[in-house]
């Protein structure tokens, strides 16, 4: 019983799709990591895998590169299965190269020589010319003689960028490419691996936990959650218009305004809503309970009077989080609903004070049905945590 | 990264003056006896020595042991290395039943192995009998070189089987994943990325049988094989003390080559940090049938000798010479004088050890090398060196346990230091310094940091030490005090007067307590099997 409203949206033409993934199953022992997950890549694009760890992502990755064997399911590259019933072409005959999380550069190896690693085939000059052209791609001309262990982070994760373009795969996999980086240099080298990736033009997946990263560096995000997609779409589409709780959720703050739908409007704590601004909302949900997603940007909390029967008032401020630019206020409305708001730094609101909370948002706004709530009723919080939805999308099972 | 962290310090600073002077100590008495050698080799004339190197046996001598060394090294590294590999890379069934199997063999010590080997394929052996009611006339001749060669290769292969598989586990399989995904097969992949990461442990292992073969006396002795260690025994008791002295030199000679040798095939260690993937091998249809080798290993190198000591064992010692029954008091003497040598090899390895990980300098480098001069120095060599030196200067000590407790600890001292120099590299340089800022003084920090940190590698060295000097023949037959008896000395006497029966129980109460030693390194190593 999924969120029907939103027509699924993964309909890619299969002539442009690199990579096809048809119903992949995974097993370790009696353990399910990836379960029935249907996916296309196209052409050219970057794709963000994304979920929390042990979501199966990154077996994922490795079921792609032929490191891992499916226990189901088929993959196609350019068309040609590589993995299904009785087929399993090996790692080094896909055409598949991979970015690993500690970038496993070969210690007794330098860079240049990490680089050429995969171009034995290729004639001596231009198995030179590729490599001296990687490296000056991705900056380290200088460094081409150096070992591993002489190489910075960041150094290291270049050559290990360049090394799995060298030999030009049809397809590039980046498994957590930036967590072994500090924090600074994670930023810079979104950028970076962004240029390098959009300038050779090559086909990219890349898997990782964090979503401010996923949404920075893809073309399109999938977002994952025990072993199955739950949305795959734009960055902008999956955060605006997520379709299950788990993608509001893990795809930054969210938090849910019960309302109820009443023909124009939809009635809630902080008034009526005009049904237009809910997204897609159908006739069958008339007269009904709803959720409605609120971002902490949508909403705005005003100080009211310090006396609780200021009726102007309608919810106290229990939570403050600083987080540096912006300060995250937590609200809990007189009906005990939980929302959370965010201001600039220096909004002044104290903790316990009474606030006029309001609905600030122009844009549409996403909702879910209330009987979809997760069973402990704990959707939101500071921290951020949701539980996820089980069966966002439909699989083949 | 653990290998960048000798460079922590620069060379020739602050080098703590106590503990330089302990392992200069060390150095100085290891190499004793070697400049005695060096001395007695002197006084020969010249034309004399040229003379004695050049005869045909001796020149036959060299080209004896040098073919042995090249063969038993050689096949070693072809058993050891892909035993090793199915064991830990590939999906082999019984994994953990494998291992065992294949490293028992080091505990059985060479020389019953080549005892056994007589007994059972020898011209009237026990394989001969059991065969001829079958129409088998003939077996292969097991004296000389292939005897020879399949003894040591047996008894020796662990060597370079568990540096090899040390070097496997440790390996970071992300590499393996990250050639594959470069477009190699697993074939290239282990030629390009596995065997360069392996290449020091197999070199190192390597080393140890090349050195063991070399300096192995018993082997050759019992397969009457002319290698230098039977022929300068032989010289030696038929007083031909010139012809052995300069044999030895000559051995030692040989012994530094083979150590240059393993130093250009080592080449550049540098290692990766990294996690693990789960990439293993799979055998498919091969995986039962690839039992077939460590199977066929264990049961030549470990079911051969326990047939025979069991047979000798069941069927009792008989009445004639009654003289050569076993007395309990022997296995005391044993486990004595290992227990001393074991002791007093980790003393000295201690600050040697020290020096050569966390202080490198080329004066610290010179120490540890010259540790492993005494292990160079093959037993029947050091033997010598110190029957003569004791008879000369020393004879307080001479056929005292002391002289021979100190020929062991020069022998197998390597192994402490080897053991416990990889347990300091392994402790993070900043733990001390911690221990400094919080107020310990460098004694106090080595004490409650480092210390509590190095003792399994401590307690692996010692281990390793005593576990070889229950087995070492050739200085125990030479330096032992007269009347005094341990377990191997009893076995020789046994092969020596042809009662074989009599070899039975202590060679099985040598196997027992070799196999407990290895069973202590196997645990503190942490030498499991996932």
């Amino acid at each position: 019983m999924s969120n029907s409203a939103y027509a699924t949206e993964s309909t890619v033409e299969s002539a442009e799709a690199v990579l096809e993934l048809d119903g992949l199953k995974k097993r370790y022992g009696q353990e399910s990591v990836i379960e029935g997950l249907s996916l296309s890549v196209r052409e050219g694009e970057i794709l963000t895998l994304l979920g929390p760890s042990g979501c199966g992502k990154t077996t994922t990755l490795r079921l792609v590169a032929g490191l891992e064997r499916p226990n189901g399911g088929s993959i196609r590259l350019r068309g040609e299965e590589v993995a299904g019933a009785g087929v399993h072409v090996a790692p080094e005959e896909r055409g598949v190269g991979v970015v690993f999380q500690e970038f496993a550069l070969f210690p007794h190896l330098t860079a240049a020589e990490n680089v050429a690693f995969g171009l034995n085939d290729w004639p001596a000059d231009e198995r030179e010319a590729r490599v001296a052209e990687l490296l000056d791609l991705v900056g380290l001309a200088d460094q081409a003689d150096s070992h591993p262990d002489e190489l910075s982070g960041g150094q290291q994760q270049r050559v290990a960028l360049a090394r799995s373009l060298a030999p030009e795969p049809e397809i590039l996999l980046l498994d957590e490419p930036f967590s072994n980086l500090d924090v600074d240099l994670r930023v810079q080298m979104r950028e970076e691996v962004r240029r390098i990736l959009k300038a050779t033009g090559v086909t990219a997946i890349s898997v990782t936990h964090d979503q401010e990263e996923a949404l920075s560096i893809s073309d399109r995000v999938a977002v994952m959650s025990d072993g199955q997609l739950e949305q795959v779409g734009e960055p902008e589409t999956v955060f605006q218009h997520p379709e299950s709780r788990f993608v509001a959720g893990f795809l930054g703050y969210a938090s849910f305004l019960p309302g109820f739908v009443t023909g124009d409007a939809v009635e809630t704590e902080l008034g009526s809503v005009s049904r237009e601004q809910i997204h897609g909302l159908a006739p069958e949900y008339d007269r009904t309970r709803i959720d409605v997603l609120v971002r902490p940007d949508d909403l705005h909390a005003t100080p009211g009077g310090r006396l609780d029967g200021d009726a102007s008032t309608n919810g106290t401020v229990v939570g403050r989080r600083y987080l540096g630019p912006t300060i995250l206020y937590e609200v809990e409305l007189d009906d005990g609903t939980r929302l959370q708001c965010m201001h600039n730094h220096d909004a002044g609101i104290p903790m316990d004070a009474r606030v006029r909370l309001t609905l600030s948002a122009t844009h549409e706004l996403s909702w879910f049905p209330a009987d979809q709530r997760p069973a402990d009723g704990e959707a939101r919080g500071l921290n951020g945590d949701v539980v996820g939805h089980p069966d966002a999308l439909g699989d083949d099972e | 990264m653990a290998t960048d962290q000798d460079q922590h310090t620069e060379p020739g600073t602050d080098l703590p003056v106590g503990t330089t002077v302990a392992s200069a100590a060390v150095a100085a008495a290891v190499v004793l006896p070697l400049l005695w050698l060096v001395r007695t080799g002197l006084t020969v004339g010249f034309d004399e020595a040229v003379a004695l190197l050049t005869r045909p046996t001796t020149v036959q001598v060299f080209v004896n042991s040098a073919a042995l060394v090249a063969a038993v090294t050689g096949l070693s590294v072809l058993l050891g290395v892909p035993l090793a590999y199915l064991t830990v890379r590939t999906d082999v069934p019984f994994p953990r039943l494998c291992t065992v199997a294949v490293s028992l063999p080091l505990v059985i010590p060479s020389y019953i192995g080549a005892f056994a080997f007589v007994s059972a394929f020898g011209p009237n052996g026990a394989l001969k009998r059991l065969l001829a009611p079958l129409g088998v006339e003939t077996l292969p001749e097991i004296y000389g070189f292939p005897g020879a060669v399949l003894v040591l290769t047996l008894y020796t292969y662990p060597y370079v089987y568990i540096t090899a598989r040390a070097s496997l586990l440790s390996f970071d399989t992300t590499l393996v994943d990250a050639a594959r995904t470069l477009r190699h097969s697993r074939w290239e992949t282990f030629r390009r990325v596995e065997v360069p990461q392996i290449r020091p442990a197999v070199a190192a292992g390597a080393l140890l049988v090349a050195l063991y073969t070399l300096s192995d006396f018993g082997t050759p002795a019992i397969m009457r094989f002319d290698a230098f260690t039977r022929v300068i025994y032989v010289e030696f008791n038929a007083f031909g003390r010139e012809t052995a002295t300069l044999l030895s030199l000559q051995l030692v000679a040989v012994t530094f080559l083979i150590l240059g040798l393993e130093s250009l095939v080592r080449g550049d260690e540098r290692g990766g940090a990294g996690g693990r993937s789960r990439d293993t091998v799979r055998l498919g249809r091969w995986r039962y049938p690839a039992l077939a080798l460590p199977a066929a290993v264990a049961a030549l190198a470990l079911v051969v000798p326990l047939g025979i000591l069991l047979t000798w064992f069941g069927q009792g010692a008989s009445d004639v010479g009654r003289s050569l029954a076993f007395r309990p008091e022997y296995v005391l003497n044993s486990v004595g004088v290992s227990a001393a040598a074991a002791l007093a090899a980790t003393v000295a390895a201690l600050p040697v050890a020290y020096l050569a990980a966390r202080h490198r300098t080329p004066l610290t480098a010179v120490f540890e090398r010259v540790t492993y001069v005494g292990y160079a120095v093959p037993g029947v060599v050091l033997g010598l060196a110190l029957v003569f030196f004791g008879t000369q200067y020393a004879t307080p000590v001479y056929q005292t346990i002391y002289l021979l407790v100190f020929a062991y600890v020069i022998r197998f001292l390597p192994q402490a230091v080897g053991s416990m120099r990889a347990s300091f590299l392994r402790v993070d340089p900043s733990l001390p310094e911690a221990a400094r800022t919080l107020g310990s003084s460098p004694p106090t920090a080595f004490r409650r940091v480092t210390l509590p940190l190095i003792a399994p590698g401590l307690f692996g060295g010692a281990a390793l030490v005593f576990l070889t000097t229950m087995k070492e023949l050739p200085a125990t037959l030479l330096l032992r005090p007269s009347g005094f008896k341990t377990l191997v000395v009893h076995i020789w006497s046994a092969y020596a007067s042809g009662y074989f029966g009599h070899a039975a129980v202590p060679a099985l109460i040598l196997l027992g307590v070799s196999a407990l030693s290895m069973l202590v390194i196997i645990s503190q190593e942490g030498y499991n099997v996932k």
